[in-house]
């Protein structure tokens, strides 16, 4: 199956029985040696992975992820290390690459996609790539099967909001708060209202992401929106010795 | 070094610019530019390019800036004869004296023009970054004088070296974040000005303090800043009775270069030279020669020359000068090196170091350690030139790298 509708299909399918459930780590942090492991153990409790590349300039991230990018840099961890270390694997999970556009547009978008295929990567989010500039990048993608996922704010648009919806493929990334990633989670009516335009003007499933920390934030998530993009809050959990999989869980139930 | 002519392909693109069809509406100086930001960034910045096009050429907006950079930034700056350097180099040397605006750089006429269009937007607040201080301790005073709060982010390193520029920012009411992520200098403080702003996209109008960043930062800023080269010019025509040879300006993100190029874009038979920081050498990380050794890509919102690794990592840069200290260059820049219009060069941190002190000892000027790159390129191309005559950019005044001068003085 094409990347882009397998990961369409996954978050629809959890959708029946509750939202999906789509973790963020950065890749090799906070060890390298235990990335498959973790990856592994995400592919049991989530319905989506996303994976951070490590950029030296994430201006779209906070302090957590500016922190765990750093050390996976400093321990040498770069897209041909993901491509090698995914390729070993053998999950059924979709996985999604997160990055921001330097680091894939020095990789090269055509062989991005070769290896994106043979490594099981079936879509990307790129934080700093608006639809003004995603075109050269998402037709390549898009041709081979893969999923181009953009992301909306509180700050756009209606007509706008419209007009990413048409251009994403996979799923819809709803950033629920103006700001960087890792804040505090607080819903406010004008949040509300904005998911609800989100998902009535979006063809492809909805996820929301940005801040979200507890349980009581992906309950009340999951009322407007298909699936929950968990971040900052499980790197810190990792960082601290937790499980990953312990920690999803506390927040699912 | 044998001048270059363009082709005539070049040469239309060259049109174009000056004809104001570049950059296009996406903010493209041929293949470099465009608005790679985040998108809760993009209605800021759609907002922004209206009110450039709404208030810019505006009567009323022109006639209050221009009287501001009269009476209270101290425009027009001088141009002055360098008599002993002419002697000493064997040429006609004038120099553009942005060192005596208020606050003593260039950075002046773009800190007041975006203050005074942020407060027409309706901002509530202001946020600039900085390297060496002087954009900050700019926006720091351009804000108080227009009376709209001002937080300068700025590397702890640069904090270190710019310790005089950090207390004048404080005295003129501005609130200085010291910025520990990254490499702690101008570009970690550019990625926390962006944080900010992503996080207040509707109340904060942003400074930026070069002709970098996402569509339209490199349009506006380099229409604030060519009123240099524009006097300069007619300073030069006036006073010497002819265009210059060769113009010289450093370049770091380049607002002061192409501040002072553009009013001589169109005159052909004047050569254009930006120089950059060359740094300790040539080796990846030991300098800031954006031009003259990156490659292309993507950073701070546009697709320029970029020093960059084979993973597309930005690189820490090296320069004695933290106004040069940045691993990107502005996309116009790019763009003009591509068509062949301006050439770029390199001066290293002691070759720039020297050059302080002679303009010192000659003219009686103590020139920033930025503007000082420019002076080590003009005297090589004199040497190579006899008898030509030079401008230079003498972009700022050097009071704020006395801590690194002292320190020079005392090793040596």
């Amino acid at each position: 199956m094409l990347g882009q509708k397998r990961i369409e299909e996954s978050i629809n399918t959890a959708r029946k029985t509750g939202s999906a459930i789509i973790p963020f780590i950065t890749a090799g942090y906070p060890k390298k040696e235990t990335f498959l492991e973790l990856i592994e153990e995400l592919s049991l409790c989530s319905d989506v992975i996303e994976i951070g590349v490590p950029f030296s300039d994430p201006m779209a991230d906070g302090v957590t992820i500016q922190r765990s990018s750093q050390i996976a840099i400093e321990s040498g961890v770069n897209l041909k290390w993901i491509f090698e270390q995914l390729k070993s694997v053998q999950i059924n999970t979709p996985i999604v690459l997160m990055s921001y556009l330097n680091p894939l547009y020095v990789f090269g978008y055509n062989e991005l996609a070769e290896e994106s295929k043979s490594a099981g990567v079936d879509g990307f989010i790129v934080p700093d790539l608006p639809i003004e500039e995603c075109d050269d990048l998402r037709q390549i993608l898009n041709s081979n099967g893969l999923g181009l996922i953009q992301l909306v704010t509180p700050a756009t648009s209606e007509s706008r909001i419209k007009e990413i919806a048409d251009k994403s493929s996979g799923f819809l990334y709803a950033v629920t708060v103006k700001g960087v990633t890792g804040g505090d989670q607080s819903l406010s009516s004008e949040v509300i209202t904005y998911l609800e335009t989100v998902k009535s003007l979006s063809s492809i499933p909805v996820c929301a992401g940005f801040g979200v920390r507890s349980n009581s934030d992906v309950v009340l998530l999951e009322r407007f929106v298909d699936g929950v993009i968990v971040g900052s809050a499980l790197v810190e959990a990792i960082e601290s010795g937790l499980s990953a999989k312990k920690f999803l869980n506390s927040i699912i139930s | 070094m044998k001048r270059k002519t363009m082709n005539d392909k070049n040469k239309i693109f060259l049109k174009q610019l000056l004809n104001r069809e570049i950059p296009d509406q996406n903010g493209r100086f041929g293949k470099f530019g465009g608005q790679y930001a985040p998108e809760t960034l993009m209605p800021a910045l759609k907002k922004l390019d209206e009110s450039i096009r709404q208030y810019l050429n505006d009567e009323s907006f022109q006639k209050e800036l221009v009287e501001e950079l009269h009476q209270w930034a101290g425009r027009p700056t001088g141009l002055t004869s360098a008599k002993t350097i002419s002697k000493l180099w064997g040429a006609q040397v004038y120099l553009k004296r942005e060192d005596l605006t208020h606050t003593g750089a260039h950075k002046i006429n773009n800190a007041l023009g975006q203050a005074l269009l942020a407060k027409k937007i309706g901002a509530k607040r202001v946020v600039a970054e900085t390297g060496a201080g002087q954009h900050g301790v700019a926006s720091a005073a351009a804000c108080a004088r227009i009376g709209i709060p001002c937080t300068v982010y700025m590397g702890a390193v640069d904090i270190a070296r710019q310790a005089p520029n950090v207390d004048r920012m404080k005295q003129l009411g501005a609130e200085v974040v010291s910025v520990t992520a990254g490499d702690q200098t101008l570009r970690a403080a550019i990625d926390e000005a962006f944080r900010d702003w992503v996080s207040n996209p509707d109340d904060t109008y942003y400074i930026i303090g070069s002709v970098v960043g996402p569509h339209p930062y490199p349009f506006l800023v380099r229409e604030l800043q060519s009123i240099i080269g524009k006097e300069a010019r007619e300073q030069l025509l006036s006073q010497h009775g002819a265009l210059p040879n060769a113009v010289f300006a450093c370049v770091g993100g380049g607002s002061n270069a192409i501040g002072i190029f553009h009013a001589f874009l169109g005159d052909e038979e004047v050569e254009l030279i930006g120089v950059e920081a060359g740094g300790k050498s040539q080796n990846l990380g030991d300098n800031a020669a954006t031009l003259a050794s990156g490659k292309p890509g993507i950073l701070h919102g546009s697709y320029s020359m970029l020093l960059h690794d084979n993973d597309g990592l930005i690189q820490e840069t090296h320069s004695v000068s933290a106004g040069l200290d940045y691993p990107g260059v502005g996309p116009e820049h790019a763009f003009l090196q591509s068509i062949g219009r301006v050439s770029y060069i390199s001066a290293q941190d002691s070759e720039a170091l020297k050059q302080v002190k002679e303009c010192c000892s000659s003219e009686g000027i103590l020139p920033a350690l930025e503007s000082a790159h420019a002076f080590v390129g003009a005297k090589k191309w004199a040497q190579n030139n006899p008898g030509k005559t030079l401008l230079i950019g003498l972009s700022g005044r050097g009071d704020k790298d006395m801590p690194t001068l002292s320190k020079v003085m005392h090793d040596e």
